[in-house]
């Protein structure tokens, strides 16, 4: 292949953030907007390590309460019974159906702890400029990008039931508080996925060279 | 004054404006830079059907046969689903004597009565605002393309609004909750799957066809209005 051991940055250009296309570092200083798609530009996105860090520090003070507060409330004949998200995976494992088990447990437990460690692993690589593995560095990135969004499941669960079970004095199903804490947590590691740039991870292994 | 852009153009897809194009002498013709790691790739016209970064294995391009063509059809084909999907209930319960059937609306609307807006705004968004913005601005930007015309007004920013949106349509996780849901409350009632979970089934494989029939090159080279 065609390839130049050359970056944009070291080129003097800006790679547009959503059309890709490559501007002047010169014409980007004086039009801050893309002449394409008319998107922002940036060499890197802006305040990319200060910003991961805020959004990574607030879905960890989040996910406490995400886990040890009921996220569903059923009342039967009656009987209130609260679960958490860990007693929600307990109780479908009892009845018979692991694999609903294993699904709600990766989306709502492993997924959001393992997206969160990863970030924390990636933003100290940079902050420590470590020339480990950029690449594979970088693939964990992109999976942690593309997995977030299955956390959301356990949420949509919670919501179907409490606008479905509502049987009067049968049955009803209410949302907890941790619904709405763990839903931030999806929320919020999702934006900080978002706003980690891996470019920079390359550049301080290319700076140290 | 130099022509500083250069011009990511696909191979074998002939855009309106293609090799011709004013380049400056400091940007060659045809370079992408890698989104992940920032290292220049030069497109050559006879490039293997999938370009992936040599440092970071990401995908830099893909080519597309008939990208416009498929993609807006499938869009269109969505878009019926996605209408059929709101209009039906999508689960029935049975409990006694008692039948309650649940539409994407109605439930959404369940939600804020029950003092749990937040949530309700998040499934609203989610699932219908941000899929109907995706369909719609899709549409509104391969038709004139797919006839031939000039784009539509403003059509290379309703395509970065919908590909800024699309990590927040959630569609297809809210398939998982929907066939989560109906085992768990298959222990307390009866509950009768409606036509909408097909539909939604459907939709969810129609859509992500449309997006990955989708040449994102292609495109931004014929949006591009600046000539
Ligand atoms: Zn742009
Ligand atoms: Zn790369």
């Amino acid at each position: 292949m065609n390839v130049r051991p050359s970056t944009a940055r070291q080129l003097g250009l800006v790679n547009c953030h959503d059309c890709h296309l490559l501007v002047d570092a010169d014409q980007a200083r004086t039009h801050a907007r893309c002449p394409r798609c008319g998107a922002r530009l940036h060499l890197r996105k802006p305040n990319s390590l200060a910003r991961t860090w805020a959004l990574v520090w607030a879905a960890i003070v989040l996910i406490v309460p995400a886990n040890v507060l009921p996220i569903t409330v059923t009342i039967t004949l009656g009987a209130k019974q609260a679960d958490t998200i860990m007693s929600g995976v307990i109780y479908f494992m009892q009845t018979g159906s692991w694999e609903i088990a294993v699904v709600i447990f990766v989306a709502s437990i492993f997924v959001p702890f393992a997206k969160l460690s990863i970030l924390i692993f990636l933003l100290l690589s940079v902050r420590f400029r470590s020339a480990w593995r950029p690449k594979d560095r970088t693939t964990l990135y992109r999976l942690t990008e593309l997995v977030g969004r299955w956390s959301m499941v356990d949420i949509y669960v919670v919501t179907i039931l409490v606008a479905l079970v509502k049987l009067g004095a049968v049955a009803a199903i209410e949302a907890g508080p941790a619904a709405v804490y763990f839903a931030a947590v999806v929320v919020l590691t999702m934006f900080a996925a978002e706003s980690f740039d891996p470019r920079l991870m390359w550049d301080v292994v290319e700076e140290d060279v | 004054m130099r022509g500083p852009q250069s011009q990511p153009q696909p191979p074998g897809q002939s855009g309106p404006a293609g090799a011709d194009a004013p380049q400056s002498p400091r940007v060659p013709a045809r370079l992408v830079a890698c989104p992940d790691c920032d290292l220049l790739h030069k497109l050559t016209p006879h490039e293997p059907a999938t370009l992936l970064c040599s440092r970071c294995g990401a995908v830099l391009h893909r080519h597309k046969p008939d990208s416009v063509a498929r993609s807006l059809a499938l869009t269109l084909t969505a878009l019926i689903l996605f209408v059929l999907s709101n209009s039906f209930p999508f689960l029935a319960i049975k409990s006694g004597g008692l039948v309650q059937e649940t539409t994407l609306l109605t439930g959404i609307r369940e939600l804020w009565k029950q003092e749990l807006q937040g949530l309700s705004c998040l499934v609203l968004f989610t699932c219908v605002l941000v899929p109907l913005v995706q369909m719609i601005g899709l549409l509104y930007i391969l038709a004139p393309l797919q006839w031939g015309r000039r784009p539509a007004l403003h059509a290379a920013r309703v395509f970065r609004l919908v590909q800024e949106v699309a990590p927040w349509g959630m569609m297809e996780v809210f398939m998982i909750g929907i066939l989560v849901a109906l085992v768990k409350l298959g222990h307390m009632a009866t509950i009768v799957p409606g036509v909408s979970v097909f539909s939604f089934g459907v939709l969810i494989f129609v859509m992500a066809g449309a997006y990955s029939s989708l040449d994102a090159p292609l495109l931004w080279d014929r949006l591009d209005l600046r000539r």
